[in-house]
């Protein structure tokens, strides 16, 4: 049963060590794609034939919008376990993860911006993909604010799991907006099934990208998921074991 | 499953799911106002589905392919105006095409050019044509490299200005 294989993880110490032996290996990883990746892209990707240089901004927008949408699922799941199956450890990924999508949800907004001004001709249009990645944007921060706005960490963790599984209706949305309504911002270039609509010497430089930043993401979530156990568990005995071993080591 | 945890999991299954069919049949309700532009046929047969018609006077945008030949270039100043038709994938272009005329009067974004997509936001008047206020471009999807789009005929010329037509807007 599946259930055997996953509950040693149930428990925060085990997790915590796991994360912890994960970390250095998304970093590295990360590290090695992220600067092949973002080199070949910047320097070697040849110029789109319209756009001159200014397409390469894709290499950061595209993989930051796929990845806010990717950690709003991932916290969306988190949220669900924590809900039905009550387990404290869905509770802390789930916050682990909300400030990160956050990010990445802006990062997407500001080099969209950045894009479409030169492009477009404007900074910002009201149209379908850009009002509801900029939801988006508002659900995390308010997944963020109900994290924080109780003092008991499960009361917190139950109210901000509500509305991030709510939010999960504005995932499809963004992902079709493109394609059910008229839009300004142009349909998917990758993502969809079969060929990507650009030419193979510019989509594996954005593959090499997009891997990167997972890891990257990856290595961030464990970082937090780390910080989020220790401060959840801080009055458990292999926490404080921990602590003084710490200590210990740092201290001549 | 145990019955508490079964229990949960349909609460928060039906919660998600009833809200997903609000949110669907709301984003349904509001389907012609969500879209960002009319089309040229739309101009003249209205609104797919509801069959609303704009009238004159009203400001809109309008969203379309820019018909070759169809770019009138004042000289002196930056006037100008240009024929849109109806997007279609693949791009083809036929005399039968409703079409829908732009006229304008400031800077064209780099994107602009004869049989691409823009969007143009502004007043209609007299039925088919559109007094516009902002012109923005449309991009596609396809992303290739100038060698790749030169052998497939692909035009890419920037609109360009002379001093004069600059020095006419202020």
């Amino acid at each position: 049963m599946m259930w055997k294989w996953l509950h040693p993880y149930a428990n925060p110490e085990v997790s915590y060590h796991f994360a912890g032996k994960l970390l250095p290996w998304c970093t590295r990883l990360a590290f090695i794609f992220l600067s092949v990746g973002m080199v070949w892209a910047l320097l070697f990707a040849p110029a789109d034939y319209q756009q001159g240089d200014t397409f390469r901004i894709f290499y950061l927008h595209v993989p930051a919008a796929m990845l806010s949408m990717g950690i709003y699922l991932g916290m969306a799941i988190a949220a669900l376990s924590s809900l039905v199956w009550q387990l404290k450890l869905a509770d802390a990924s789930a916050a682990a993860m909300a400030p990160i999508g956050a990010t990445f949800t802006f990062i997407a907004l500001v080099t969209g911006a950045a894009w479409g001004k030169p492009m477009w001709g404007t900074w910002w249009i009201w149209d379908a993909r850009l009002t509801s990645e900029l939801i988006l944007l508002f659900l995390y921060l308010g997944v963020i604010a109900l994290h924080n706005a109780f003092e008991d960490k499960s009361l917190a963790g139950k109210a901000a799991g509500i509305l991030a599984l709510v939010g999960v209706i504005n995932l499809p949305i963004i992902k079709y907006s493109v394609e059910w309504w008229n839009t300004l911002h142009q349909g998917a270039t990758v993502g969809k099934l079969g060929q990507p609509s650009m030419s193979a010497d510019m989509f594996w430089p954005f593959l090499v990208c997009f891997i990167g930043f997972s890891f990257f993401v990856t290595a961030l979530i464990c970082l937090r998921f780390r910080s989020e156990v220790l401060t959840r568990n801080s009055m458990r005995p292999w926490v404080r074991t921990l602590v003084a071993n710490e200590e210990n080591k740092h201290a001549i | 499953m145990n019955p508490r945890r079964k229990k949960r999991l349909t609460i928060v299954s039906t919660i998600i799911i009833g809200l997903g069919v609000v949110a669907g049949l709301v984003l349904y309700a509001l389907s012609q106002n969500i879209d960002l532009f009319y089309k040229p046929s739309e101009i003249y047969h209205g609104k797919e589905g509801t069959g609303l018609k704009a009238i004159d006077g009203q400001r809109l945008r309008i969203g379309g392919l820019v018909v070759p030949g169809s770019v009138h270039r004042d000289s002196e100043s930056l006037k100008v105006s240009f024929k849109l038709a109806d997007m279609t994938m693949p791009i083809a272009f036929s005399e039968s095409d409703p079409t829908v005329t732009v006229s304008y009067d400031g800077i064209l974004p780099d994107l602009f050019r004869e049989g691409q997509g823009i969007v143009a936001n502004g007043i209609l008047v007299n039925g088919n044509t559109i007094e516009a206020s902002e012109v923005l471009a449309k991009h596609d999807e396809n992303y290739m490299p100038k060698e790749l789009a030169d052998d497939l005929g692909e035009q890419h010329v920037k609109p360009s200005y002379s001093q004069a037509q600059l020095d006419s807007k202020t």
